[in-house]
């Protein structure tokens, strides 16, 4: 090989990779992401049982059952809808009625959301972003509710 | 007190402005009195940040609720310690502590920078002196540590009790101290530009501060990734969330940046690129900074949200990098190309290990802004999480920790593959035999596992290799060995040791990940569990009392063989009542490098409480491999070419006369 090929092979090399790269990332971005909804979103939204999203809302009053042992069933409202949810673990510090929260999961074939991770707010002031926006646009939020 | 801290705070910010404008004019007139002003301004101006840090913290230690920074996150009862590190467990603290260390790192150019060209160290002080200005301004315009309060009220309102913690004592001035470090490489990375000049002298400048910082960021990165573990109760070492990304992206910039100013320095190539990176990794250090700082993400970093704090970080983000990069291309071109080499080379090494780690960081990046970015085009709402990075920076990564011991066996300017490749037999005979052993000896090892492991596992034996090689094992005598050995740079053993820590963070996360098991039940007091071959029995709950929480105490028994209690493991619930806040305090026990971790959950009607146990096997490790790492940058911060005042002209002639020198 001569300079100049050796040359142009390691920049064809080098792009090829940058290229891989890139592919890569924006085909991680589309399978990967998971979408944030609030409860009213679901009835437009399609989304499929099995499917990876983001669920928020509020932990509706009087709904959160403890079952046999670790399992916990909850709904989460925007107070125009609300969604039955279920999750296995311990729930966080910061998780009560009428708090905000955010559980990450599925649907199951029932209908039900079989959340595998849930998160509450961090501490006392305030509540998830995506929780407050969403009950902002709803009309629900009143900002005095954030101190 | 409070107000001598305040007018010092203006008062160093006015020196800042000096500082940045007469130094660089000097520089440009050639005028030694106007560029000599730099460095007593830069000392002055270090001083009068420490006096009003000082004037903070004691306010802090004296529970001075007159000023509100104190009445929103201290209380009269908390411990001490943490009213003293609640200094900076706040926006407005935590950016005082910001500038504090970037005038310290400014003031250590003053003082030991007198063997620099007069010209570079002006304009290095300059821009580390605009910096300053525009963080100072910052500080006074939105985010004032030192407003006062009338009436005072009597009682605090407490600090965040996750932040109730040493971890904070520890990690956020590690962090920083990280973060800002890189400033210094900007700085001279700007200077270089505005004096169109930059040589083999100005990389051996720049090589400590690079490894300063990055031994520091290594650890703030370490403590935090521990403190998480251990504090949030999730059993997680890292989450992929927005802030730690924050700071992970300079850390793999900065890592490039190491080893590009190694090529730079001993083959003056690359300096363009080295200069690029420079100004890249305190890129995304401020980026960081905004991206935390700003409110524009929800996490226990984000302290408050004032929209207007958002916007002045990014208007500082976007002149610095902007003004940086538009310097960079203006004046890159004046700068004169270095050594050519083969691609197969140390240098080739080097820029291979460069490009997997800059894609790395633009992926971390990319996962990091887009689900901004689309929230603020379309209104969409997405996370990307570990499933993305896995994804992405995984594969990136496997290929540059594949090559990581063939780097340091290539020699300068051409090297020999095949040589490098011999040399490592016995490295690649003990990664596979390690990654059979695992494969097929433990139960449920995944291909994953095994492949995880035998990576680890040749990184470790690689960077013994190295070590092994460069003293002449197998080809020397023993004593000319041991001779040998001893005398190698410590740069040498700086290296290894780095990759040596690497390969066990990476052995700690394969093992945990993938030999980690977990258990969620509901115990009652007496009641036993076995997990992953420990018995451990539930004591009871017992409610206890702290200095200003209460807290319900699950104690934990681990039962030997003999059915007796061999150790205590205990978690608890805390309220804080001013918060009104619970915490979990999670229970840990460390049996050799390995941990049994617990968390408990909420209390049933019944008397049973719900329990999370994980066992997780060389976790440690993890850890530990970060304080290797940060042992091999001090090793290699120790190396006698880096000393201030190491003669540099007789260095070079010895370098260039000895064909097997190592780097």
């Amino acid at each position: 090989m001569t300079r100049k090929q050796k040359r142009l092979s390691v920049i064809v090399g080098g792009l090829a990779f940058l290229g891989a790269a890139t592919g890569l990332t924006f085909y991680a971005l589309g399978q990967k992401a998971s979408y944030f909804y609030m409860p009213a979103d679901l009835t437009t939204a399609s989304v499929q049982p099995g499917q990876r999203i983001r669920l928020g809302g509020l932990v509706e009053k009087g709904t959160i059952q403890r079952g046999q042992g670790a399992t916990v069933a909850f709904s989460v409202t925007d107070t125009h809808k609300s969604v039955k949810v279920t999750y296995t673990g311990i729930l966080p510090d910061l998780f009560r009625e009428e708090q905000g929260v955010i559980t990450e999961g599925s649907f199951g074939p029932d209908g039900v959301f079989v959340a595998d991770s849930v998160l509450a707010k961090h501490d006392e002031r305030y509540m998830p972003k995506e929780v407050a926006d969403g009950l902002k646009a709803k009309g629900v939020w009143q900002e005095s509710k954030s101190e | 007190m409070v107000e001598t801290g305040h007018f010092a705070l203006v008062l160093a910010f006015a020196l800042s402005l000096v500082q940045m404008i007469v130094p660089l004019f000097g520089a440009r007139l050639n005028n030694q009195r106007l560029m000599a002003v730099g460095g007593p301004v830069a000392i002055t101006g270090f001083a009068l940040t420490a006096l009003s840090f000082a004037a903070l913290a004691t306010a802090y230690a004296n529970s001075d609720f007159s000023v509100a920074s104190v009445w929103e996150n201290s209380h009269s009862l908390q411990p001490m310690i943490y009213k003293i590190t609640g200094t900076w467990g706040n926006h407005e603290g935590s950016m005082l502590l910001w500038v504090l260390i970037l005038t310290f790192f400014g003031a250590l150019v003053a003082a030991f920078g007198s063997n620099l060209p007069a010209t570079l160290r002006a304009n290095v002080l300059a821009v580390q002196g605009a910096i300053g200005a525009a963080f100072f301004l910052f500080i006074l315009a939105t985010s004032n540590p030192f407003i006062r309060l009338n009436p005072a009220p009597i009682e605090g309102r407490d600090l965040n009790p996750v932040l109730q913690d040493l971890g904070l004592a520890i990690h956020p001035p590690l962090l920083y101290l990280g973060y800002v470090g890189f400033s210094i490489c900007f700085s001279f990375s700007v200077a270089a530009l505005i004096e169109g000049r930059i040589d083999a002298s100005w990389a051996r400048w720049v090589r400590p501060w690079t490894l300063v910082a990055w031994m520091f960021l290594t650890g703030g990165i370490a403590m935090g990734s521990y403190w998480a573990y251990y504090e949030l109760g999730w059993g997680g070492f890292w989450f992929w969330d927005p802030v730690e990304n924050a700071s992970f992206m300079p850390w793999l910039a900065g890592t490039a940046l190491l080893h590009s100013a190694i090529v730079m320095e001993k083959r003056s190539a690359l300096k363009i690129w080295t200069l690029l990176l420079a100004i890249l990794t305190f890129s995304l250090s401020l980026l960081g900074t905004f991206l935390v700082r700003s409110g524009v993400l929800t996490s226990v970093h984000a302290f408050a949200t004032d929209p207007a704090r958002g916007v002045f970080i990014l208007c500082i983000l976007t002149l610095f990098i902007g003004g940086s990069l538009a310097l960079f291309a203006l004046r890159a071109s004046r700068l004169t190309a270095g050594g050519l080499f083969h691609p197969i080379s140390r240098e080739g090494a080097l820029v291979l290990n460069n490009l997997f780690l800059t894609t790395a960081t633009a992926t971390v990046l990319v996962g990091t802004l887009y689900p901004l970015a689309l929230e603020a085009l379309t209104g969409g709402k997405i996370s990307v999480g570990a499933p993305f990075f896995d994804l992405t920076f995984g594969p990136l990564m496997l290929p540059l920790l594949v090559l990581v011991p063939f780097g340091p066996l290539l020699a300068w300017k051409r090297g020999d593959i095949i040589a490098a490749s011999q040399r490592l037999m016995a490295a690649f005979a003990v990664a596979l035999a390690a990654m059979l052993i695992t494969g097929l000896f433990i139960d449920g090892a995944s291909v994953f596992a095994a492949l995880g492991i035998g990576l680890a596992v040749w990184l470790v034996a690689g960077a013994l290799t190295d070590l092994a090689v460069k003293s002449g094992v197998g080809s020397a005598a023993p004593a000319v060995m041991v001779r040998r050995f001893a005398g190698l740079p410590r740069s040498v053993f700086g290296t290894a040791l780095a990759h040596l820590g690497l390969g066990l963070t990476l052995l700690g996360i394969v093992a945990t990940l993938s030999f980690g098991t977990e258990k969620i039940l509901t115990m009652r007091a007496g009641e036993t569990v076995e997990l992953s071959g420990h018995t451990l029995r539930f004591v009871g709950l017992y409610p206890a009392q702290g200095p200003n929480y209460s807290e319900d105490r699950g104690r934990f028994e681990l039962i030997g063989v003999g059915g007796s209690a061999v150790g205590e493991i205990s978690s608890a619930k805390r309220f804080f009542p001013v918060r009104q806040t619970t915490t979990t305090e999670s229970g840990i026990k460390t049996l050799g490098l390995s941990q049994l971790y617990i968390s408990l959950g909420d209390e049933a009607k019944d008397g049973s409480v719900v329990v999370r146990l994980w066992w997780k096997p060389l976790v440690t490790l993890i850890w530990g491999g970060g304080l290797v790492m940060m042992a091999g940058a001090a090793m290699s911060l120790m190396d006698r070419r880096l000393r201030v005042g190491a003669p540099s002209r007789r260095r070079k002639q010895a370098s260039a006369t000895a064909p097997t020198v190592l780097p």
